[in-house]
């Protein structure tokens, strides 16, 4: 996704369902005999699903680094189960890999799949659901036997009896054309089979004209301890490659040029959100000059940042796994007090237990990154799915007033930025900072435009080196919490200063001095100050887009920016003016929301939540928001969302 | 064992020759007259200028409770944190900062319910921290309720027919733990107190100091029975190392091993008896000797109650262990680069 909103690529772009998988001008390289047709195609939906073991998070993995480094623009779902291996061959166990590719820009993974490729029946049973007629799926027909059908409620098969005649079905013994492919290996049957994703993934380079060196080299890499293992999978990925090329049952296949017009010159990679994070992080830490120092547990979505960090400790930085997540987000704010950029990762119920932490670096006015990648929930909720719903927990889940900033990434790349905003209000103010992804936006990935790296923000800061304040009768003396007029945080003096030893905690300080104070007016007055500190957080100005004078508004947050700036196209396609902003700071809001919200007749809000944002911009600027709320675990469809926009426009 | 501590090289020395005021902060100490904790305060503000260390290189962390107080008293840099905490909260700071000397001040109930997991994983790992356990066997702060290692049967607030709960030995628990430091004090004895500071001072990693504390509000003389001179001859076992196990009046009673159990037992020193009287070993590296020492006290009475160094033995310190990986990546892949780190392996570039 690299679009801004007004992207004169709308028109074409997802404007309708119809257009999926649509022909550019046919190519005149139809030659004759023995010659394949070669379509030309301005986008496609790939979906891969398998067991749980069988390998598609990789193989749909493989497939995008390919399209990426194609240079097509492109979107990625992974979506699979939270448990490890779920029993083989069930519904529970499919685990899919959704990739949406295209020669122009693209904000989704897409709502409908062009090519399904379904390695067993409770793959074919899971996914066609979401599979549109006429679209192509292929099967791995060695798997579509007695058992594995019964095991999902086929009673008949479904290749045989007609339920699936309205779909291009390409049947392929996936299974078997890997063993014989792997037979001069010498590896049992078992190992051999293990290889059919790279079968499949040869299988689909083929049809979609990707290249191949990257994963052939990934894969040497990959099996670097085990060349035989490697050299199979290699094999069977050309075999999978050759297959298409020489059987008759693929007589098309398709190209999807370059994005070369979406993408403005530089150097591009593909990334994910919790990689993208994970870079901001080391990134801001050497924008300040701060070790950067991560204490975190192990949850789902959010693990794969503590394991990005703990890889990169030549960049000084230091990973903790603590023994749970208070002690996580306790030695966070350990370090920040002895003057690392510290860091806590986690998902919505780390954030539970790390509540009152948060409250304590709250009064200790210490600067703090608690990153949540939300899932589902409430409780342990769905740990592999997307859901918004942890808004409120950020803004309110504490207790007393510990008012905290707010910031949320719009896509997987955007990560990279709102890292860097979020360590930027942290150490400016002196605050924890609540940096809200979700499992979406950390799985899910994207090209990425890599910044350079002289120009990424100068985030410096300056710890209180001697004393800042005279007594009545000349002592020069330190005052912990004597402010910065201009931002009201406090300085920040680090353990090793001489001459400011001083203490500080969660009890209620006495303004400037910083000692315990339980007088009621200095409460009042502390209480008040440090919210004045929040909502005086520098945030830009919200941006709207509004090229035709839209009397309905469309506001986002997070992860949403995607489906909905999709849908918008879609609706202005179809010439229904709609305006659409989209907030990246949840707290404070920007200065103008209030007056943005006021010029449109109406506002709507789509949520993965019960109407959160709504919520609080209803509560703060009496304005009658509605909430279009979707909370299944999965993003918005664009489709479905633009039918709700227009429903909501027509209302 | 080294003769000090090499980690404290790492902490700057104090410029100028320290004493006690130095240590003591203006703030007014608040602590219920006869507190047992102001004899602690003063015992640390007194040994605190023999480190000789860097006053701004110190800091107290604690939780919550009476003792958690203690930072706000002190005249180092300080956090008064939340409830258990302290233990994580200083495994963040020592970790990043080698140039500290980081202490805890806990209490029974801070340290030992709701702060149980961050004491015992901060011994395990053995992460550079002096802990200070105060144990009243009482909730002081919350006005008298019965704490982890208050004794079966006790009349509390919330225990009017006496507690059912099973207490902690929390000398048994450390060592359960893997600490590779272990001790146990009275605050009424600065010169033991002292001592064991120093010991625990010297010692690279977690250092477990138990202080038995006197509430003199919620909980007075509970530990009487190893304060009163003439009951504590019996009641008290000075341990130090290198020394018969020996205590009662006239040194006349000893610790065996009862060969049959391998367990330890109390005996009267006897002429055929007297080569059998174990020697203290604090440097042991198996712990099972100074479990054992730990469980001669009578819970109810303190009887045989053993104080001093149980176990001082030196294993890797986590920090170390953390500042060296780090030294590690730098030295397999030179110091990390952004712009590399950010361009990965795998890119493409379009052409405007």
């Amino acid at each position: 996704m690299t679009s801004q909103v007004s992207s004169p690529a709308e028109q074409a772009d997802e404007a309708s369902e119809a257009l999926v998988g649509g022909q550019r001008a046919p190519r005149s390289d139809h030659a004759g005999d023995g010659e394949k047709e070669i379509r030309r195609l301005d986008r496609v939906i790939i979906r891969f699903a398998g067991d749980s073991g069988d390998g598609m998070q990789l193989t749909g993995d493989r497939f995008t680094s390919e399209t990426a480094s194609f240079g097509n623009d492109l979107s990625t779902l992974p979506n699979f189960p939270a448990e490890i291996r779920a029993p083989a061959g069930t519904l529970p166990g499919v685990s899919s890999f959704q990739l949406h590719f295209a020669d122009h820009d693209i904000l989704t993974p897409g709502d409908a799949p062009n090519v399904l490729v379904a390695m067993n029946p409770a793959a074919l049973k899971a996914n066609i659901g979401d599979v549109p007629r006429g679209a192509e799926i292929i099967v791995n027909t060695d798997e579509f036997t007695k058992r594995p059908m019964a095991k999902v409620g086929y009673a008949t098969s479904p290749l045989e009896d007609g339920s699936l005649d309205g779909y291009q079905v390409h049947p392929v013994p996936l299974t078997t054309l890997t063993i014989e492919a792997l037979k001069e290996f010498g590896l049992s049957r078992k190992e051999a089979e293990r290889s059919k994703n790279m079968f499949a993934l040869g299988l689909l380079s083929w049809m979609y004209h990707r290249p191949t060196e990257g994963t052939e080299a990934f894969l040497r890499a990959k099996f670097a301890k085990k060349p035989q293992i490697a050299e199979a999978n290699v094999t069977a990925f050309r075999a999978g490659w050759n297959f298409g090329e020489t059987t008759e049952d693929f007589a098309v296949s398709y190209e999807v040029a370059p994005a070369s017009q979406a993408f403005p010159a530089g150097t591009y990679r593909n990334i994910s959100g919790n990689l993208a994070l994970s870079y901001g992080l080391i990134a801001a830490s050497r924008q300040a000059d701060l070790p950067l120092y991560l204490g975190s547990y192990p949850i789902t979505p959010a693990s794969d940042i503590l394991h990005e960090l703990s890889k990169h400790k030549h960049f000084g930085v230091r990973t903790f796994q603590a023994e749970d997540e208070i002690a996580g987000i306790g030695a966070a704010l350990g370090a920040a007090f002895g003057g690392s950029l510290a860091v806590t990762t986690t998902s919505g119920p780390g954030v539970a237990l790390k509540s009152e932490t948060i409250g304590l670096a709250v009064s200790l006015e210490l600067p703090l990154i608690v990153v949540d990648i939300q899932r589902g929930g409430p409780s342990t909720g769905l740990p592999t799915k997307t859901e918004q719903a942890d808004l409120l927990q950020a803004m309110y889940g504490r207790n007393g007033e510990a008012p905290v900033p707010v910031v949320a990434p719009r896509t997987p790349a955007d990560c990279f930025d709102a890292a860097l905003d979020a360590a930027r209000i942290a150490l400016t103010y002196r605050t924890p900072v609540f940096l809200l992804s979700d499992g979406y936006l950390a799985n899910g990935s994207e090209p990425w435009k890599i910044p350079e790296t002289d120009e990424l923000p100068d985030l410096r800061v300056r710890f209180a080196t001697g004393p800042n304040h005279e007594l009545a009768d000349g002592t020069e003396v330190f005052w912990p919490y004597k402010r910065d007029p201009l931002t009201l945080a406090r300085p920040w003096a680090v353990p090793g200063t001489p001459g400011l030893e001083h203490r500080i905690g969660g009890i209620e300080k006495q303004d400037g001095s910083g000692n315990i104070s339980y007088d009621p007016a200095n409460h009042d007055l502390m209480v008040r100050t440090r919210q004045a500190k929040i909502d005086g957080v520098e945030v830009p100005d919200l941006r709207v887009d509004d090229p035709s004078g839209a009397r309905t508004l469309v506001l986002g947050w997070g992860s949403t920016y995607g489906p909905i700036t999709a849908a918008v196209r879609r609706l202005r396609a179809a010439d229904e003016p709609i305006a659409q902003a989209h907030l990246r700071n949840l707290n404070p809001f920007p200065g103008n929301l209030g007056d943005v919200l006021k010029q449109y007749d109406k506002v709507i809000v789509p949520e993965m939540n019960l109407g959160q944002l709504a919520t609080l911009v209803r509560a703060k600027y009496l304005v009658d928001a509605r909430s279009f709320n979707q909370v299944n675990g999965m993003p918005f469809k664009a489709e479905q969302l633009a039918t709700a926009l227009k429903e909501a426009i027509d209302a | 064992m080294p003769d000090a501590n090499q980690l404290l090289h790492l902490v700057p020395k104090a410029e100028a020759k320290q004493s006690m005021k130095d240590f003591k902060s203006d703030q007014e100490v608040r602590w219920c007259p006869g507190c047992g904790d102001y004899a602690v305060l003063a015992a640390v503000q007194g040994f605190m200028p023999e480190l000789g260390l860097a006053k701004e290189n110190i800091v107290f962390v604690s939780g919550i409770g009476c003792s958690s107080r203690f930072p706000y008293y002190m005249n180092t840099y300080g956090m008064h944190s939340i409830h258990g905490r302290a233990p994580a909260i200083a495994t963040g700071l020592a970790s990043s900062r080698r140039d500290l000397s980081v202490w805890v001040v806990t209490g029974d109930g801070d340290a030992l319910s709701i702060g149980g997991n961050h004491l015992i994983h901060a011994l395990r790992r053995n992460v550079n921290l002096k802990i200070l356990l105060f144990n009243n066997r009482i909730y002081g702060l919350t006005k008298g309720q019965y704490s982890p290692t208050s004794e079966v049967g006790k009349i509390t607030k919330s225990t009017p027919m006496g507690s059912l709960d099973a207490p902690f030995n929390p000398v048994s628990l450390a060592i359960g733990a893997e600490a590779s430091f272990v001790a146990r004090t009275i605050d009424s004895d600065r010169k033991h107190l002292t001592s064991v500071l120093r010991a625990a001072a010297d010692h690279p990693g977690t250092a477990l100091v138990e202080i038995y504390q006197n509430c003199n509000i919620f909980n007075d003389g509970a530990f009487e029975a190893l304060k009163d001179k003439e009951r504590a001859q019996d009641a008290v076992i000075r341990l130090e190392h290198g020394q018969p196990i020996r205590f009662g009046v006239d040194n006349g009673k000893g610790v065996v091993r009862d060969p049959a159990t391998g367990d330890l037992r109390v005996v009267a020193v006897t002429e055929e008896n007297e080569s059998r009287i174990l020697v203290h070993d604090a440097h042991n590296p198996s712990p099972t000797t100074a479990f054992a020492l730990s469980r001669l006290a009578d819970t109810d009475t303190l009887h045989q109650t053993p104080i001093g160094v149980l176990r001082d033995v030196e294993r890797p310190v986590y920090d170390t262990l953390m500042a060296e990986q780090l030294d590690t990546a730098v030295e397999q892949n030179g110091k990390g680069d952004l712009a590399t780190l950010l361009a990965g392996n795998d890119t493409w570039t379009v052409v405007g």
